[in-house]
């Protein structure tokens, strides 16, 4: 496989955003109450995931380095305001469905952590594709567990009613606990089927945006610092 | 009185921000593993959304609506809370030594929690006055604290657990949390029936 398609490819599976990375939670386990909600969500941020990724990879040498983290979330919040105003003109109902979760793409970790993680290293085209490759993957998790949630959760997928299931569904899948219930599960899955082992540490400093200004190197003795100086 | 009391229940208990809105699952998640990290964490949270919506309310309310620059809301707040939790972390520093060796640690990574992001926006869609606006976001600070404390409490149970190798860590976490929420299902239409408007 070419370097191109290994880029494409690793953001869907191996490094999978939501569900090997476990960034970007919020958006994940609120607009996953429908399949419609979660590829909405999942357009809106890979749009923003983009043009970020393309823009910050192309500016990777003008930016200085010590103001590039508020550098790249003037540019990321730039184009969260121009998706906002598209969907608010072109879908208003799933500008409605997915109400404050749409501004709040500008803090999604997935976005700072591909532009800090990829984009300041790589050139324009490969930025391009890992930003499209972690697009997918978001868009596909989002997609299972709005999957999951909606058809046993509401008996229906995408709207469209599901003979047996409409009579018995499990409301509380589309309700907050199931969304965390959901999530776990499918996390366990990964961990389960993929041949990645689970992760002693919940968050590793490579995938925390705040890696660079937290000046710790892992989160651990971060809480255990924490604890001594209480 | 009443109104305040409503918005402030219903912020800490009905709308809980991180288990029923799934806002700051990241710290949630992150930071709940001890009791002190998780209770410094949240102090911090409650101290910056207060501190971010009497910053933000009247820049909205004098500055952006006036100017019909209403679309700039999503950049201008988030900049106003980066540049925030900057200055507050330095005046902490400078005056206040021992909250800041508290709060400390946790202030940077404030800045991209999405709680405090979307209290800011949500204290302006849902129209309340400057009074109403911070009583809305202590309440949902406060509600964030008492998450992440019952939160912290049932994982240090978790901890010595024997768990199926591949719920350890996150999925378990996850279980966890959804069970908690599901203990705040419980709080809804408790205040219809509390204050009856």
């Amino acid at each position: 496989m070419n370097k191109t398609a290994q880029n494409f490819v690793k953001g869907i599976i191996k490094e999978n955003p939501v569900l090997v990375l476990v960034l970007g939670t919020c958006p994940t386990l609120a607009t996953s109450t429908s399949v419609i909600n979660a590829l909405g969500m999942g357009a809106a941020a890979t749009v923003v995931l983009l043009c970020s990724n393309i823009v910050i990879s192309a500016l990777r040498k003008v930016i200085p380095d010590k103001v590039r983290i508020p550098c790249y979330i003037v540019l990321i919040a730039g184009f969260v305001t121009m998706v906002q105003m598209l969907v608010k003109a072109f879908a208003p109902d799933l500008d409605k469905a997915l109400g404050i979760y749409l501004p709040l793409i500008v803090v999604n970790c997935i976005i700072l952590g591909r532009a800090e993680m990829f984009a300041n290293k790589n050139n324009v085209f490969d930025s391009a594709i890992d930003a499209l490759g972690m697009g997918v993957g978001f868009t596909l998790a989002l997609f299972c567990m709005a999957t999951i949630r909606e058809v046993f959760g509401n008996g229906t997928f995408a709207g469209i009613e599901i003979p047996v299931l409409i009579d018995n569904h499990v409301s509380i899948l589309t309700m907050a606990p199931g969304g965390f219930f959901v999530f776990g599960l499918l996390i366990a899955a990964v961990n389960k089927f993929g041949k990645y082992k689970p992760k002693k540490k919940d968050f590793g400093c490579e995938g925390c945006p705040q890696a660079d200004s937290c000046g710790k190197t892992s989160c651990e003795k971060d809480e255990k610092e924490a604890a001594v100086s209480d | 009185m009443t109104k305040f009391i409503v918005i402030l229940l219903s912020a800490v208990f009905i709308n809980n921000y991180v288990l029923s809105r799934f806002l700051g699952i990241c710290p949630f998640l992150g930071v709940s593993k001890k009791l002190d990290s998780a209770t410094g964490m949240s102090l911090a949270v409650i101290f910056v959304m207060l501190m971010a919506t009497a910053a933000t309310y009247p820049i909205q309310k004098f500055l952006l609506d006036p100017n019909g620059l209403g679309y700039l809301q999503t950049i201008v707040f988030i900049l106003v809370i980066a540049a925030l939790v900057q200055l507050v972390e330095i005046v902490l520093k400078r005056y206040i030594p021992s909250l800041h060796k508290s709060l400390g640690v946790y202030l940077p990574l404030i800045t991209t929690n999405c709680a405090v992001l979307g209290v800011t926006i949500l204290n302006i869609d849902e129209g309340y006055s400057f009074a109403e606006a911070m009583v809305n976001s202590l309440g949902s600070g406060l509600g964030f604290f008492l998450a992440m404390v019952m939160f912290s409490g049932v994982r240090s149970t978790i901890e010595g657990s024997d768990i199926p190798e591949s719920f350890k860590g996150l999925p378990v976490t996850l279980t966890a949390a959804a069970i908690t929420s599901l203990s705040f299902l419980g709080f809804s239409g408790v205040i219809e029936n509390l204050f009856p408007m």
